[in-house]
């Protein structure tokens, strides 16, 4: 089978064990991701993003109570593959993990550069010429200076460590990377420094992303789709150049409106409540007891609908189609407006 | 002097060094965390300080704190000189100010509920009686909305959410009625509809109090639904202050013009774009450059002058400061 780097999973399953009950962080999800395209993963913590991540490359911690559903990687269900095998051909080598805070994780005594080239080595039979050669060309696409590659982890900034991080990921040539939260901790101009780095691999080199984030704005950097998870689902998924401007999900929609626009910024709006339990979710729609347009009918667990612009809407509002999903949201709902900026005035 | 009645607070040439030592004792140079920095707070006014990773602003808010002591210049509040204080001045300064620290998680005695986190500065502050104490303690958990006041008394920190426990900490910082909120990075931990929901919180309480806030970020694009005045802070400098309007809508520093352009609005064209972003790291604060801290970074540095002379401050419109050459009056 060609090497496409083209993801589908299907009802793909994690739950974990735990004293009350098991924690359902992944229930059924399904994407789709196809080559050199970048998927963002949104939604707020603890809703299920990083598990998701470690399902696909069966990354499991060991109190795991429920594993399962399918993973096609360029036509082939790689579920079904031993540990062993999958280990070989398909963690690392096709699919590469930057895991959240992994930049924290690095060996504080081996330098840099070899850091990457073991992760290199494990994973292919190369010279050690051709390892140097390559640890020296992942680090020039990711802008890191080459006099860095002898550096330790504490001689380095956050920004750098975090681009070390991301070479052990694309040593070895995979054509699909999962991006946890890949720049959450660092500053405004490296984020963006990193951004145009990632955006020149996928556009030069047809590598595909998950781009798990809750941050929205930096998610737009990268996204082609955007899938918006809840409490272990996903709950929309849609093309990027659709969902930004229009989300359809009153989940999505009210997450839209709580990010804040630094040009042109309106009011923004927050979603009352708490998110709900992972090991004992509502009955039904997951959404409902936070959703001001809820219903009779969201006592059930609503399937994904689809548009007719191929985006799909887990809520069932949209039974009958998008236009009538969407009048049903008109109603509007409080905001906190931009701050008058007439200082108190001098004299009491 | 009437036009000094309504400040709250002022530093001028505020400077945080702090000494490093090779093997423990030979001096080797200083951190320069803080490096000349000036300016007023109103009564009721909120500024925010703005900047990179490191830049210094949590040394700032620790300096204006008293927590670190400043190895120069000087803080007035309310009129008197930090540096004059006696130990009962001292003692009420730190009831007049209230701290909201970095790091929600770790600023919660984990061994401590709710009642007992409250309790704690109520005692230290000499509020003996136990009735003010539970009233007190049951009006600050209203105030941010931590309700029905009876859930939340008896639980431990780790029975709380990300938001829940940001919201207790505001509680603590605001108990003893402060004049001054000093918030550091309050929200930036949090996800985006809870962060709207406590910034929504601080407004609230900042009109209900006239409270004076300082509320340091890096996180822009919050600014200007919660702060009057905008200070930019780069590598241990205030390098532009403008009214919110004035800094986000006509932005003068280039670096400050570069944060701003850094900033993704989620638009899906960003995915089809490169962002125009200086390269390049912030500067050490042992060896800052010469002259503007910023040339090395800066696309309109002008050679000969950048990086010789530091910049002063000019004003090129009413109410707005910036540190740097091109905003010279010829
Ligand atoms: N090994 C584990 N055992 C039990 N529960 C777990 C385990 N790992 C994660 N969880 C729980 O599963 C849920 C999902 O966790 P996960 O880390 O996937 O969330 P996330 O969306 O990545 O959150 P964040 O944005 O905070 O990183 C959370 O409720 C978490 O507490
Ligand atoms: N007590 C201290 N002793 C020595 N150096 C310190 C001390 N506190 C802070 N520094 C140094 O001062 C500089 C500024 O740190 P500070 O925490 O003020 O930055 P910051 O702007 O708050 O960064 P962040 O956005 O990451 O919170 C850093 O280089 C830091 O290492
Ligand atoms: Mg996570
Ligand atoms: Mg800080």
């Amino acid at each position: 089978m060609a090497e496409n780097g083209r993801l589908r999973l299907k009802d793909l399953y994690l739950h974990y064990r735990s004293q009350k009950g098991p924690v359902q962080a992944v229930d059924g999800v399904s994407l789709h991701l196809e080559r050199g395209r970048a998927v963002a993963v949104l939604g707020e913590s603890g809703c299920g993003k990083s598990s998701l991540a470690r399902a696909i490359l069966r990354l499991l911690p060991r109190n795991v109570e429920y594993f399962g559903g399918e993973v096609w990687l360029d036509g082939r269900n790689v579920m079904e593959l031993s540990e062993e095998k999958f280990r070989r051909e398909v963690r690392w080598v096709r699919i590469a993990l930057v895991a959240q805070a992994a930049m924290n994780a690095l060996n504080p005594v081996v330098r840099v550069g070899k850091q990457v080239a073991e992760a290199l080595r494990v994973h292919r039979q190369m010279t050690g010429k051709q390892v140097r050669r390559r640890v020296r060309d992942v680090f020039r696409q990711l802008e890191v200076p080459e006099d860095f590659i002898d550096s330790y982890p504490f001689e380095l900034s956050g920004g750098m460590r975090q681009r070390a991080v991301i070479a052990m990921a694309l040593a070895a040539g995979p054509r699909i990377v999962i991006l946890d939260e890949p720049t959450s901790a660092l500053d405004l101009l490296t984020q963006a420094n990193i951004m145009n780095a990632l955006k020149r691999i996928k556009e030069e080199q047809g590598t595909s992303f998950i781009f798990i984030t809750h941050d929205v704005g930096t998610s737009s950097e990268l996204a082609d789709e955007v899938a918006v998870m809840y409490a272990g689902q996903v709950v929309e998924v849609g093309r990027a150049d659709r969902f930004f401007p229009d989300p359809l999900h009153p989940y999505s929609r009210k997450l839209m409106a709580s990010v804040p626009r630094l040009h042109g910024g309106g009011g923004l709006e927050f979603i009352p409540g708490q998110p709900p339990s992972l090991v004992d979710p509502p009955e039904g729609c997951r959404f409902m007891p936070r959703c001001q347009f809820s219903f009779e009918k969201c006592r059930e667990a609503p399937p994904l609908f689809h548009t007719d612009d191929g985006r799909g809407v887990r809520c069932w509002l949209y039974e009958q189609g998008c236009e009538a999903g969407l009048a049903a949201q008109r109603e509007p709902t409080a905001a906190v407006e931009p701050m008058d900026d007439t200082p108190p005035p001098e004299d009491a | 002097m009437a036009e000094h009645n309504n400040r709250l607070m002022a530093a001028r040439d505020l400077q945080m060094w702090f000494p490093v030592r090779r093997w423990g004792f030979i001096p080797a140079g200083a951190v320069r965390a803080v490096d000349g920095v000036s300016f007023e707070l109103r009564r009721g006014e909120a500024v925010a300080v703005v900047g990179e990773s490191g830049c210094g602003k949590s040394t700032l808010a620790r300096t204006l704190l008293a927590i670190h002591t400043p190895t120069g210049g000087r803080i007035t509040f309310e009129g008197r000189d930090m540096e004059q204080f006696t130990s009962r001045e001292m003692r009420w300064y730190r009831r007049r100010v209230g701290y909201v620290q970095q790091d929600p998680y770790g600023a919660l005695p984990p061994f401590m509920n709710v009642h007992r986190i409250l309790r704690e500065p109520l005692i230290v502050n000499g509020v003996r009686d136990r009735q003010e104490q539970e009233e007190r303690i049951r009006d600050g958990l209203r105030e941010v909305r931590l309700v029905p006041v009876e859930d939340f008394l008896d639980k431990f920190p780790h029975m709380l959410s990300g938001g829940q426990q940001q919201r207790l900490v505001i509680a603590r910082a605001i108990i003893l009625n402060p004049g001054l909120l000093i918030a550091d990075e309050p929200v930036s931990m949090l996800d985006a509809s809870v962060r709207v929901e406590i910034l929504k919180l601080l407004r609230r309480i900042q009109d209900a109090h006239n409270l004076g806030v300082c509320y340091i970020t890096h996180d822009l694009s919050t600014v200007r639904y919660f702060s009057h005045r905008i200070m930019v802070m780069y590598a241990g400098k205030l390098v532009e202050k403008a009214p919110v309007g004035g800094l986000l809508d006509d932005p003068c520093h280039p670096y400050t013009r570069a944060l701003l352009r850094a900033i993704p609005d989620p638009e899906p064209e960003n995915a089809r774009t490169y962002r125009p972003v200086p390269g390049g790291e912030p500067p050490s604060l042992m060896n800052p450059p010469s002259g503007c801290r910023f040339h090395p970074r800066c696309e309109y540095a002008i050679a000969g002058l950048c990086e010789v002379e530091e910049p002063p401050h000019f004003v090129p419109r009413a109410d707005h400061e910036v540190a740097c050459w091109l905003f010279r009056e010829e």
